[in-house]
């Protein structure tokens, strides 16, 4: 059982070290590992259990590869400032091999390649960006001689785990989509995901990019548990992937009041209203881009809160497939019914029809009113005159 | 109630025109409430964001519960001051009450929006005791429950329950005591609920003692309506009026009213409000119309002689009415503007369908009052020794 109490890491020489390595504070470093537990949702005391991992395990060995793609994925990993990338490849993980940030090159990249796979056979974690070209046995992409399925096979063969990274390797991304020429059945070079290729689910990480953090919470939680995460049908980690954007969305608010950008730059566009009639594919992407955001820009960075529609770049079927202002299908939330008024009606006044009837109501009762009252003046005059006629009789008498 | 006062069915036919024609405003007001409770408020009501009630709050429960305060009225009359001359009155006007304020209670449920939360106001968890609508709507339940303790001995007299007419009328004093706190209660934070409104509310009727406004003149209104409810029974019913006890009750009526004249006027100069008066505007004419409505009573009633005449009676019972009805109106709905004279275009003016409800409640009113009233011993039994 890993460790579930930070205060007994109070005066653990470990994370001080570690902290060092990081050239963070001691403070920062617990706060990272927090940050960590907590977008992997973990319950209290994982905090203390990754602090342990990442302060004392040692570093998971990474196998990179780069397929059709964009080196994206990449890029947003380098991006990423809590902590910095080089921080994150040379002291959280061991990053063996990686065509875009080696200095190496050929024959020497491969070298450290196998090298970092025997050493750590059966224990290196296995990380693919891009699609898998499989038309024509594979010749539309090859690394070193070798095509990228034969090269996923060989790696993907002693990995402890393989995480396909970015929407290309999680189903084929962009490159899989069909072209709109007539006839074609599937993308020119067949592109395909890792799971498709190595036959068995992996765990993917889509997005065009995908998250940073959600990728290093994977790691992570694989280098404090020993195992990966829980993952979805698609084999997306839960804890990143099981809630759609729009639940957590920041404009939801104005869509559940009816309150709409209709084109970009109009009013509710610049008051910040909901984009699903731009096309916003919140409704049916299942992201945490809502509650993480992306990047580390700042508050507010992320497509939606800048403006754009979200285009479902983590959803299969979505991303790429479906025109960007297309209309979302809505998958569990439907909109209300009684949507409040944008601009409120201030009330219609008085119609010809309700004035009449409330004259007429007035008017039968101050009728009544009078004929209630002639009446009773009458009698009061009757009997005035009768008491004036017995007074009469009795002086009479 | 005591025995030294006997009260005896009127009796005479139930189906006759007034019961009819009741009726049919009755069934009329069942078929838009039943609209109106399927397809919401918007789809009946001329609502909307600036003028959330309308007519069914400030006829049905603020007016209705005022026009209800005869019941009230008497008994402070009979049973605090020891008037027990009035006697006579206390039951028809208790029976006036009953069905105001019953409907009163049932009206408020009408205007809910999402009415099936309507006992959230009173159950534990959800009460705010720090509201005065919550005041209200306890004061108003509690009084509701109390003023069918307070008739039920006419139930029992006419089924022959004598035992538990004797049992009850031990304890019945502590209900009328309470009958007579619990309006005072609720009849002040009626107006209460205007402070809370601040400037939305035109000076005219916004005042710091709109409490002491609402209470006294519910009182006064509470007597009107014993003059126009006597003098309509008796023409309707074709008896002999209860002059000798109506001639004080008006006397009296000018008395709570000319403290009210005094307090209403007194607090328009003493804030300086007096001038919204005089500027040219609708405010200004319905206060005029407001001032008229409670001065008129002077004229008409002010002399021993005029108190003679049931038709001066008649008219003056009905001029308090008015009033009053218009002092509300105007605090509630002609001299609220919910935009703070900023935000313009806020408008309200009742539908049809509105009205129709309205109409169709004081309907209620009437068709009960007959059928109690010719089956029950409510009236005094004609040519009874008084």
């Amino acid at each position: 059982m890993a460790n579930q109490n930070l205060i007994s890491l109070e005066l653990d020489e470990r994370i001080e070290a570690a902290a060092r390595r990081l050239s963070m504070d001691r403070r920062e470093f617990l706060q990272f590992c927090a940050a960590l537990a907590t977008t992997l949702g973990l319950p209290q005391g994982a905090d203390a259990a990754v602090a342990e991992a990442v302060a004392a395990k040692k570093r998971p060995s990474v196998i990179w590869l780069h397929f059709q793609e964009c080196t994206g994925c990449t890029e947003s990993m380098l991006r990423a400032e809590h902590p910095t990338l080089e921080k994150l490849i040379l002291d959280v993980i061991s990053l063996d091999y990686h065509e875009t940030l080696f200095a190496a090159a050929g024959h020497q990249v491969e070298a450290a390649r196998k090298a970092a796979m025997t050493e750590n056979k059966g224990q290196y974690i296995l990380v693919v960006e891009g699609a898998i070209p499989t038309k024509d046995g594979g010749v539309y992409c090859k690394i070193g001689g070798k095509t990228a399925i034969e090269l996923v096979k060989e790696c993907a063969a002693d990995a402890a785990a393989v995480i396909a990274i970015g929407s290309c390797a999680s189903w084929g991304g962009m490159p899989s989509t069909i072209p709109s020429i007539s006839g074609a059945s599937s993308s020119p070079t067949g592109s395909s995901g890792v799971a498709q290729v190595l036959g068995k689910p992996v765990v993917t990480i889509p997005g065009c990019p995908p998250n940073p953090y959600n990728f290093l919470s994977t790691v992570v939680h694989f280098l404090t548990f020993g195992k990966l995460p829980a993952v979805d049908d698609k084999g997306r980690p839960k804890f990143a992937y099981s809630r759609l954007i729009h639940e957590n969305c920041e404009r939801r608010a104005h869509f559940d009041a009816g309150r709409f950008a209709m084109e970009f730059g109009d009013e509710g566009h610049r008051k910040g209203h909901c984009l699903y009639k731009l096309g916003c594919k919140g409704p049916e992407t299942y992201a945490n881009c809502s509650v993480i955001l992306f990047g580390d820009a700042g508050a507010g960075t992320w497509p939606v809160a800048c403006g754009h529609p979200c285009i479902g770049c983590t959803e299969q079927g979505i991303g790429f497939q479906k025109p960007i202002h297309t209309v979302a299908k809505l998958k569990n939330i439907e909109p209300s019914s009684f949507l409040p008024r944008i601009v409120e009606e201030k009330g219609v006044g008085a119609s010809l029809g309700s004035a009449a009837v409330l004259a007429a109501v007035a008017g039968a009762a101050a009728g009544a009113g009078a004929m209630v009252a002639k009446n009773l003046g009458l009698s009061h005059k009757a009997e005035l005159m009768e008491e004036a006629k017995k007074s009469g009789e009795k002086t009479e008498v | 109630m005591s025995a030294h006062h006997p009260a005896a069915p009127v009796g005479g036919k139930l189906f006759n025109l007034p019961v009819m024609i009741c009726s049919v405003f009755i069934a009329a007001m069942v078929a838009i409430l039943f609209v109106r409770f399927v397809f919401g408020l918007g789809a009946v009501t001329n609502l909307n964001d600036g003028y959330p009630w309308g007519i069914w709050v400030v006829f049905d429960v603020v007016i209705g519960s005022a026009f209800a305060c005869g019941g009230f009225s008497v008994a402070m009359l009979v049973y605090i001051f020891n008037r027990g001359r009035y006697h006579p009155l206390v039951r028809p006007a208790l029976l006036a009450s009953l069905f105001g304020y019953t409907l009163a209670g049932v009206g408020v449920l009408f205007d809910l929006g999402r009415w099936w939360n309507f006992w959230h106001i009173l159950w534990p968890g959800y009460a705010n005791p720090n509201s005065v609508m919550f005041e209200v709507a306890v004061c108003i339940s509690a009084y509701v429950i109390v003023m069918w303790i307070e008739f039920s001995p006419v139930f029992m007299e006419q089924w022959g329950l004598k035992v538990q007419k004797q049992k009850l009328e031990k304890v019945l004093f502590f209900f009328i005591a309470l009958g007579t706190l619990l309006p005072m209660m609720h009849q002040s934070s009626l107006g209460t609920m205007l402070v809370v409104m601040g400037p939305q509310i035109n000076p005219l009727w916004q005042t710091p003692i709109v409490p002491l406004l609402y209470l006294l003149s519910a009182i006064t209104i509470g007597y009107g309506i014993v003059l126009f409810e006597s003098c309509v029974a008796a023409s309707a019913y074709r008896r002999q009026i209860e002059m000798h006890l109506l001639q004080p009750i008006a006397k009296i009526m000018l008395g709570v009213l000319a403290v009210f004249m005094l307090v209403r006027f007194g607090d328009l100069v003493f804030r300086g409000a007096f001038g919204h008066a005089l500027s040219p505007s609708l405010e200004a004419l319905f206060f005029w119309l407001e001032t008229a409505c409670f001065a008129a009573p002077f004229l008409i009633v002010g002399t021993p002689g005029a108190r003679r005449n049931p038709a001066r009676i008649f008219i003056a019972g009905c001029a308090i009415m008015m009033g009053g009805v218009l002092l509300r109106i105007n605090g509630f709905l002609i001299g609220y503007d919910t935009g703070l004279g900023v935000d313009h275009g806020w408008n309200y003016f009742p539908s049809i369908a509105e009205m129709i409800v309205t109409i169709g409640m004081f309907a209620i009113e009437v068709l009960a009052y007959i059928v109690i009233t010719r089956r029950f011993p409510v009236l005094a039994r004609e040519g009874a020794a008084h």
